[in-house]
């Protein structure tokens, strides 16, 4: 708990880490306030969770609806998609950076040889938030997809039974008996999806490093640039204070949200 | 009933049925997935088939899409640099240390929070379940200042000692002390076992499930990490794999073979981890978060 004071200390200093800090009030609020950086840096981080969250939940829950009927190799499906899920975003940044290199990565070979021409990719300041969005999709689904699967498989027989001997048709099913079930997990997944994309540093850093012309910029490596590049940490403090609240409110909604429809049967440690 | 589209239909479903009406040798579903796997592991084939790639291959354009010859130069190139070496070392150390650390400490703390009652244990619990909540960004200063204080900022140390046990780990493993029967540690108890032997004889080793989930996303947190090490270290003596590559790619953009070598060694230990122990692993990730 003393980090979490301290840094609400410290939000109210300026500190470079090196001297002594001196305490200036509200300011570094009232910086952030009037900061076009940081505007822009929660402008880019909301776009960012707005089509990654939802993109990421519909795919997964499409996916696992396919991979939970009985066709051959369907093991091997659900580990194509999950793996990359393990590699860290480090190794996805890397790779990608290679992949979609503008002069002659993979990505733009494979466009030439389509007869497209070649495209910016990472480097394009209109592309670059789309194509990290991509990224995280590619590697993040497979973990959507792993929770409904687990979800799925608690979804009761006997109400799938019963809704068809009553003449439902397939959407009619999944309308009023799969999808109501498995409602705790979106919420879940939701919460969890949300929290993680407005906490996305990893991959901007190796890939574009907020740029270009800030087009990546996002809040965590707003907070990281201020605190450790700037030398500025009382203010990247309150910038990561701010963070932390808007992180909290969530987690909050998401209890409330979650409690009904949980009926206690997720809170048995396995 | 008869197009059972979308269902979850794995106690029911007979395949014989949409066999025969779709007259494919296989089910439809295929069309769709394989593509789309294909898609999915693409990325890992490419970064596969690079490595082994010459550079001038690789810096040709249009790139060619299939290596000519299999080409070691990238995987000596990262070998025999020491620094490489060095950066693989400092994350094993690293992770090693956590995962084990987070074992002990996660179960002797885990442990006091499920079976005992001591001054305060109710207070500990909350003000430990509270900091769960709390963001890394909103602690990484703090952290860092406390870390330098003590002297080790840019030494292994400064990434050891903030991951040498978790409340995460101890959460985790003190919810599944308590779904344990009470009545085995009792018998062990009345024949005069202390309570450490309880714990290391009858309670660590019928919580396999448990240990395996905190030693797995241990691990996997550790090993690829890149934002703590950025902070914490400076010095490219003391860079973990991850930091390493991150610069390595930085310094090396002409020797894309040899940074591609050096990611397939970057993520090959978590990938054969993965593959090994696939069940625990997806059974962990999943589980965690679910129960937390």
């Amino acid at each position: 708990m003393v980090p979490v004071v301290w840094s609400f200390l410290l939000s109210f200093q300026a500190d470079d880490l090196v001297t002594p800090s001196r305490l200036v009030g509200l300011d570094n609020y009232h910086a952030l306030a009037q900061d076009p950086h940081f505007a822009q840096a929660v402008e880019n981080t909301l776009l960012y969770t707005a089509l990654y969250v939802p993109l990421s939940i519909v795919f997964g829950l499409l996916l696992a609806l396919v991979l939970n009927r009985r066709i051959k190799f369907v093991g091997l499906y659900r580990t194509l998609f999950f793996v990359p899920f393990v590699i860290s975003a480090t190794a996805q940044g890397v790779l990608f950076s290679f992949i979609l290199d503008p002069q002659f990565g993979a990505a733009n070979s494979l466009l030439h040889h389509l007869g497209l021409s070649p495209q910016g990719f990472l480097s394009d300041p209109g592309q670059a938030l789309m194509v990290l969005i991509g990224i995280t999709l590619w590697s993040g689904t497979g973990f959507c997809v792993v929770v409904y699967l687990a979800a799925l498989q608690e979804v009761p027989s006997f109400l799938v039974e019963a809704a068809r001997l009553d003449g439902a048709g397939p959407w009619q099913v999944l309308r009023h008996v799969t999808l109501p079930t498995i409602m705790p997990m979106t919420v879940f997944l939701l919460m969890w999806q949300v929290i993680n994309s407005l906490q996305v540093f990893d991959l901007v850093y190796v890939t574009t490093k907020g740029g270009p012309l800030g087009s990546t910029t996002v809040i965590v490596y707003f907070i990281w640039q201020q605190a450790f590049q700037n030398f500025t940490a009382g203010y990247g403090a309150a910038a990561a204070y701010l963070l932390a609240l808007v992180l909290l409110v969530i987690a909050v909604a998401a209890r409330l949200l979650r409690r009904p429809g949980s009926r206690g049967s997720t809170e048995v440690p396995r | 009933m008869t197009v059972r589209a979308l269902l979850p239909t794995v106690d029911t479903f007979t395949p014989g049925r949409a066999r025969a009406r779709l007259r494919l040798p296989f089910s439809p579903w295929h069309l769709l997935l394989a593509p789309l796997a294909l898609l999915f592991a693409a990325p890992l084939i490419w970064l596969l088939l690079s490595s082994f790639m010459s550079n001038t291959e690789i810096n040709r354009f249009p790139q060619a899409l299939w290596p000519s010859t299999i080409d070691f130069g990238g995987y000596r190139y990262v070998l025999e640099n020491a620094l490489f070496l060095r950066w693989f070392t400092n994350s094993l150390i690293v992770s090693a240390v956590a995962v084990a650390s987070n074992l002990l400490f996660g179960s002797l703390g885990g442990y006091a929070f499920a079976r005992m009652r001591f001054a305060g244990s109710r207070v500990m619990l909350v003000l430990m379940l509270a900091t769960m909540a709390v963001p890394f960004q909103l602690t990484m200063i703090p952290t860092f200042l406390v870390m330098k204080k003590l002297g080790l900022i840019d030494t292994l140390g400064a990434l050891i000692v903030p991951s040498l046990v978790t409340p995460f780990a101890v959460f985790l493993l003190r919810q599944f002390f308590l779904s344990l029967p009470r009545e085995l540690e009792e018998a062990a108890w009345i024949d005069g076992c202390s309570r450490l032997r309880v714990l290391f004889r009858i309670v660590l080793p019928l919580s396999r499930p448990a240990l395996s989930t905190v030693a797995v996303l241990t691990f996997l947190s550790t090993w690829n990490d890149l934002t703590w090490p950025l902070i914490a270290v400076n010095h490219d003596t003391q860079y973990t794999l991850q930091l390493g590559l991150s610069t390595f790619q930085g310094q090396h953009h002409t020797e894309w073979a040899a940074v591609m070598a050096g990611n397939v060694i970057t993520v090959l230990p978590v990938l054969l981890a993965f593959l090994a122990a696939q069940k625990t692993f997806i059974q962990s990730i999943t589980s965690s978060g679910l129960k937390g």
